[in-house]
């Protein structure tokens, strides 16, 4: 293992200096890799145990809602309303987890209660248009570079900030992984019934999972509101993300940890790699070959990238846990 | 009793009409496949647009535009059901909703591709009527009419045909189905085209009261599936008074509050009634 500690070393110190060397584009192209591969890793700490949510949408608009109107309309720092739009996001979680996992609520019925919770945030959003802009969107008030208002038009700060979040999802991964939690976890995603009865708490485990999972998908929202300075209720909490957050997390390959990151990767590479190409009018393409992979992935390898690597090299450990 | 909530209750009255036919689609798929199409309201966008393009571009009589539309979207059905649903038939019930997921993803982008996003009329109104000071649309009177009809047809073909009642007989028991000499396959080929035929005949007649752009289908696809859900997956009795209930809500609420809200409070609703009555609220 310790060449892979090397490695990892390596890895990161290459992600430290690439700000000092790569051009302003690429640098916002990595930043976007970094934050949505902490929200696709945010999902896949539930996805990967069966908790399918079509609805993280929810919990990222609230994130970054939150903040924007609290410092807007309050001048609130984004050092308090982030925390504050996180802390929302988890109860949400609760308010909705808690009653789901009580009442066994699970499956596609568990999935289609979480696409209505998104519904529910986007269109509360969406009408509560004389402070949120509705539809229309909203800015947050710009004062130029400034840590107090979490506000830097160099994007070297985000960059860092970006890198040391997705580093914090990766440990929450681990933590998670490396726990007694997971086993239990694991279990109740095989069968329900047969964890409850040797003695698992499966609404309370179930519970944790979520309330981690809401509250870091609210800061990767929060993050990105703070980044791009435009918040819009479809493009933080329509079907369109909530469905792109599912697909990547399982095109990565939502039960290794890095599987996500490889999800975001791909599909920023995919979107900019096809915009490159065939220009901006070629609006749509890179989601519909998105739509087309996600079909496949489901189709012919439900463990995402990185599980099929790791099945292609290790055929015999191949013993799906949760599927 | 205040005439504009009047109007409104009528409104949703007749909103609960198309709600409904397409509720039946979904439902008829669901209960007899077993598999949620999640993808549903976009084959109705595809309609949407066939009867865009065939009668406001091309100029074909609207009749004929419509039934092109009704057949081509059942023949997406039968083709969404050899490609996507049939090779996942026996994995997980969560893998197919995210395979007709990427089904959804996929038809939205490929139509932002070659429509645009722009709103398309098909550029025919027709009357209001009015009585006694309330007013009511025309399409949405006959939008009811067609939906009622449609709904009596099918529960004839279900009642009445063979295949109607081999259709039923698999829906409740898939496993013994195959041992009194029904093709199963044939069966969900024929479920696929119904379901598809339905969303087709829901285009037409939202084609006449909407304009058509790529993202329609979520405008009114969770609803439906909510709709259906509700109902109780697969009861198709139950999904009609629950396309009613869920339009008054839109209806009555959209005329106190406004029209998000009343979406909101539907939602809402929706996931308070998953925790109350997951199996619907109608007991099958």
């Amino acid at each position: 293992m310790k060449a892979a500690r090397i490695g990892s070393i390596a890895g990161l110190g290459v992600l430290i200096a690439l700000p000092f060397v790569t051009p302003a584009y690429f640098l916002h192209l990595l930043i976007q890799i970094l934050l949505w591969g902490f929200i696709y890793t945010a999902w896949s700490t539930m996805g990967r145990f069966g908790l399918v949510s079509l609805g993280h949408g929810a919990f990222m608009g609230v994130g970054a809602y939150v903040p924007a109107l609290l410092w807007n309309y309050f001048d609130v720092t984004p050092w308090l309303g982030i925390p504050v739009g996180i802390v929302l996001s988890a109860l949400l979680g609760v308010i909705i987890g808690y009653p789901c996992f009580r009442l066994k609520v699970v499956g596609h019925y568990f999935a289609l209660v979480t696409l209505a919770l998104g519904q529910v945030v986007l269109l509360s959003i969406v009408a509560a248009r004389d402070i949120t802009g509705g539809s229309l969107g909203m800015t947050p008030r710009s004062i130029g570079h400034s840590w107090y208002a979490l506000q830097f038009p160099d994007k070297a700060y985000f960059y860092m900030i970006a890198l040391v979040v997705w580093l914090g999802g990766l440990l929450v991964w681990r933590w998670i992984d490396r726990g007694i939690g997971r086993e239990a976890l694991e279990a109740i995603s095989d069968d329900e019934e047969a964890a409850a009865a040797v003695g698992i708490d499966v609404t309370r485990e179930k519970l944790r999972v979520t309330v981690i999972s809401a509250a870091l998908t609210a800061l990767g929202g929060a993050l990105f509101g703070q980044y791009l300075m435009y918040l819009n209720p479809e493009s933080v909490s329509g079907i369109g993300v909530s469905l792109q957050i599912v697909f990547a997390a399982i095109a990565g390959g939502m039960y290794a940890m890095l599987g996500p990151t490889v999800g975001a990767l791909l599909t920023i590479a995919l979107t900019e790699g096809l915009r490159v190409w065939f220009g901006a009018n070629f609006v749509g393409a890179a989601n519909a070959i998105y739509g087309i992979l996600l079909i496949l992935f489901v189709v012919f390898m439900p463990r995402g990238i990185l599980g099929w690597l790791e099945m292609a090299r290790r055929p015999r450990a191949a013993t799906a846990p949760a599927e | 009793m205040d005439i504009f909530l009047l109007e409104a209750a009528i409104n949703g009255l007749l909103l609960a009409g198309i709600l409904a036919l397409l509720t039946l689609g979904l439902n008829l798929i669901f209960g007899v496949i077993d598999v949620v199409w999640i993808a549903y309201a976009d084959l109705v966008m595809c309609g949407m647009y066939a009867v865009y393009w065939l009668f406001a571009v091309f100029g074909w009589p609207l009749p004929l535009a419509f039934a092109a539309s009704v057949v081509g979207v059942a023949a997406l059905g039968v083709i969404v059901h050899l490609l996507i649903i049939a090779p996942i038939l026996r994995s997980a019930p969560i893998n197919q909703l995210l395979a007709t997921g990427g089904l959804l993803y996929f038809l939205q982008s490929f139509a932002t591709l070659l429509f645009t996003t722009d709103f398309r009329n098909i550029g025919v109104r027709l009357p209001i009527i009015e009585i006694g000071g309330i007013y009511i649309s025309y399409s949405r009177l006959l939008a009811f009419a067609v939906a009622l009809v449609g709904a009596t047809a099918l529960y004839l073909f279900l009642k009445r045909t063979y295949i109607g009642t081999a259709i039923r007989a698999i829906a409740q028991d898939r496993e013994i189905i195959g041992l009194m000499g029904v093709d199963q396959r044939r069966i969900y080929l024929v479920t696929s085209a119904i379901g598809g035929a339905l969303a087709g005949l829901g285009a037409c007649l939202l084609a006449l009261q909407y304009d058509v752009h790529p993202f329609i289908g979520n405008t009114f696809g969770p609803l439906i599936f909510m709709i259906c859900v509700l109902g109780g997956l697969g009861n198709m009795i139950g999904g009609f008074i629950a396309a009613f209930i869920i339009s008054q809500i839109i209806a009555i609420g959209g005329y106190y509050f406004s029209t998000e809200l009343s979406y909101v409070l539907a939602f809402m609703l929706f996931i308070v009634l998953m925790f109350v009555r997951p199996q619907g609220i109608v007991r099958r």
